[in-house]
Formats: structure tokens, C-alpha cells, sequence
């Protein structure tokens, strides 16, 4: 039985789709067949992180409208043999996001794949509301700063409500907390939200902290998901929430500044 | 800054604790927007119409107009609280 986890946060550039290929290609690397899906019509941006934009011929809404069939749609990812790509429309109107389309699509994909990993666009409109409706479980991914966290609160009332599993009284979305760009050393200055204090006010169980990390940009420059680069701190948290996701006990790591060295600190530096 | 600035100061920077402020913002917004989560989906419209009817007898501005619904037990409970111009 296929699982459907659906990435998600309300608020836009907090890492939602640096997370879905992150994720994803986790999963794959544990063996795992994989698929991630776009689900944001008209500002596809997926292709380019996990980079396969020049191999897109179909997309979610050409399967959806009949146009394709869904093997034509699905690109195979370069890196992982467990992966596939399922790609959002660049063109068309987002309305052609039917329920009973994205319904049909996620259960033919269930037949194949053992995750189906769901991209959600910002905000809580039509595209965020399907990505998250099929949820069996849900990555909200925060970013230390008030409006991420007060859109993430708006999130999971909006999964406990208006889910599939809220509306037909089923086992409700399991939700997990994951904080990303986490900057330890302006926590440690007090300019930035605790992570204490975000699992206090989410009250989620946290799945995992990504610290800040210049290689997160280098690596979506690349066209290549950030949790391939296992030199990476970014990388290695990555790892770390997708073994923990597997079940696996893995200690949060990253979470402290590093402590200045003598010079350092009689000069002043950062 | 000096050379013996930065010696005494003992990491080079000031705290700034603007993340203190952001929790306790953060806290109180997100107790508020909870609360009215799981309100009635009429709850908007007749807050609308409430102060319509108060202002057709009393010119009073929106804001002293506050309502609020809770729950106890298995009951609700309106309030509507207006704050009359002096």
C-alpha cells in the first residue's frame, strides 16, 4: 500500500520543494520507489531542482485530461533507479486540478510506488488544498520566523479539517515538524526563533532541522537534490529526517553554534 | 572598533533578543487564530450584520464592537460587548 505524504507550509520560500527532492530522493536511496509530483500548476519549478527540466514532455495535467498516459508523463530520475518525476503543468489553468483527477492519478501511481511524494504549492488555495487533501501523513516545513510559523499553524488546522482523512472521520494526517534554514549562531544571538520555541508553539512531533547551508543554492544551481552531497550539512540532516521517517533513532544534529576559537574571539570575529 | 574594543567584548557582538519579542507575538496570534478556527462559517457574516443593526441606532466604530464566541461543556455562548461613545 502506497503511502502519500504531502510537503507543505502555507508560507512560500521556506524549502518546500529543496525538501519534496530531498525527501524523495532519501527514500529512493533506502530502496524505496518513489515518485514526486509538482503540484504547482503554473509555476513548475520541481523539474529544476531535481534536474530534469529539458526531459519534460507531458505533465500532471496532460495525465489528468486524458491527453497522456501516465508512463509518458513520469521522467526517471538520472541518479536513482527507485525514482520518478511527475511534473506540473507550466500552461494551464490550475482549475484542471480536479479532485477525481488527482484521485484517479494518485491510485494508479499507488499500484507501482511505495511513496508518492506530493509538492505543495504556497498559499492555501486550490493547488496547496489537492496536494495536501489525499495526505496520509504531512512534512510541515518551517522556517525559524513568524509568519512561517503562523502559516504553519494555519496548515495543520487545515489538514485536520479539510483533509480526505478529516472529512471522512479516518485516522487523522500524521504531521511532522521540519525546520529548515535553522542558523544556530543568530539563535545563539538571540535573532532568531529557538527551535524550542517553534515546537513549543506547533506542538508537532519534529522530524528533523536543517541548518542554514550555502550548499542547499549550490546544489539546486546543479539541478541536483541537496541530500546527494553527503560532505553537506544540509545534506546529511536530510538523511538524518529520512531514516528517521524510516523509523530509525537518529540523534537532531547541527544544533549548536560552533564555539569561537581564542583568536576569534579576541578579535572580535563571527 | 578598536583592537582592545573587541578584546574586552567577549564575542564580538551585541545580543539583540528580538527573538524574545517574536515568541510572545507569536504565541498570542497563534492562541487567537486557533480560537476562532473552529468557529461556525456564519460567524463572519452575522459579526457583519451585528454591527449594521448596532450602527443603525448608535454611531459606534467596528472596532468597539467585540464578539466572540466560546464553548463550555456542550453549550455556546455569544458575547457581544460594544463600547459606546461617551
Amino acid at each position: 500500500m502506497a503511502k502519500i505524504i504531502v510537503i507543505t507550509s502555507g508560507k512560500g520560500g521556506v524549502g518546500k520543494t529543496t525538501t519534496s527532492a530531498a525527501f524523495a530522493t532519501g527514500l529512493a536511496m533506502k530502496g524505496f520507489k518513489t515518485v514526486v509530483i509538482d503540484f504547482d500548476v503554473g509555476l513548475r519549478n520541481l523539474d529544476l531542482v531535481m534536474g530534469c527540466e529539458r526531459r519534460v514532455v507531458y505533465d500532471f495535467i496532460n495525465v489528468i485530461n486524458g491527453e497522456a498516459r501516465l508512463h509518458q508523463a513520469l521522467i526517471k530520475d538520472k541518479h536513482s533507479e527507485n525514482l520518478c518525476v511527475l511534473p506540473a503543468s507550466q500552461t494551464r489553468d490550475k482549475d484542471a486540478l480536479t479532485k477525481e483527477g488527482v484521485e484517479a492519478v494518485l491510485s494508479d501511481l499507488a499500484k507501482d510506488f511505495d511513496y508518492i511524494v506530493c509538492d505543495s504549492p504556497a498559499g492555501i488555495e486550490h493547488g496547496a488544498m489537492m496536494a495536501l487533501y489525499f495526505a496520509d501523513e504531512a512534512i510541515v516545513t518551517t522556517n525559524p520566523e513568524i509568519s512561517s510559523v503562523r502559516d504553519s499553524d494555519r496548515i495543520l488546522g487545515i489538514l485536520q479539517s479539510r483533509s480526505r482523512r478529516a472529512e471522512n472521520n479516518l485516522e487523522p494526517v500524521k504531521e511532522h515538524l521540519l525546520v529548515n534554514r535553522y542558523d544556530p549562531v543568530r539563535v545563539s544571538k538571540g535573532e532568531m526563533l529557538d527551535l524550542e520555541d517553534v515546537k513549543e508553539i506547533l506542538a508537532i512531533p519534529l522530524l528533523g532541522v536543517i541548518p542554514e547551508s550555502p550548499d542547499v543554492l549550490k546544489a539546486s544551481n546543479k539541478g541536483l537534490p541537496v541530500i546527494h552531497l553527503q560532505e553537506s550539512i544540509a545534506g546529511q540532516a536530510y538523511m538524518d529526517m529520512v531514516e528517521r521517517f524510516l523509523g530509525e533513532e537518529r540523534p537532531h544534529r547541527f544544533l549548536e553554534a560552533p564555539k569561537p576559537s581564542l583568536i576569534q574571539r579576541m578579535f572580535g570575529g563571527k | 572598533m578598536s583592537l582592545l574594543d573587541s578584546f574586552f567584548r567577549r564575542n564580538g557582538h551585541e545580543e539583540d533578543h528580538s527573538a524574545d519579542t517574536a515568541r510572545e507575538r507569536l504565541k498570542i496570534i497563534v492562541a487567537h487564530e486557533r480560537s476562532t478556527r473552529n468557529g461556525p462559517d456564519y460567524l463572519p457574516a452575522m459579526q457583519q450584520d451585528i454591527v449594521t443593526v448596532v450602527n443603525k441606532y448608535v454611531n459606534v466604530n467596528p472596532g468597539d464592537i467585540h464578539i466572540q464566541l466560546d464553548s463550555l461543556g456542550d453549550t455556546s455562548v455569544l458575547e457581544v460587548n460594544v463600547t459606546l461613545p461617551g
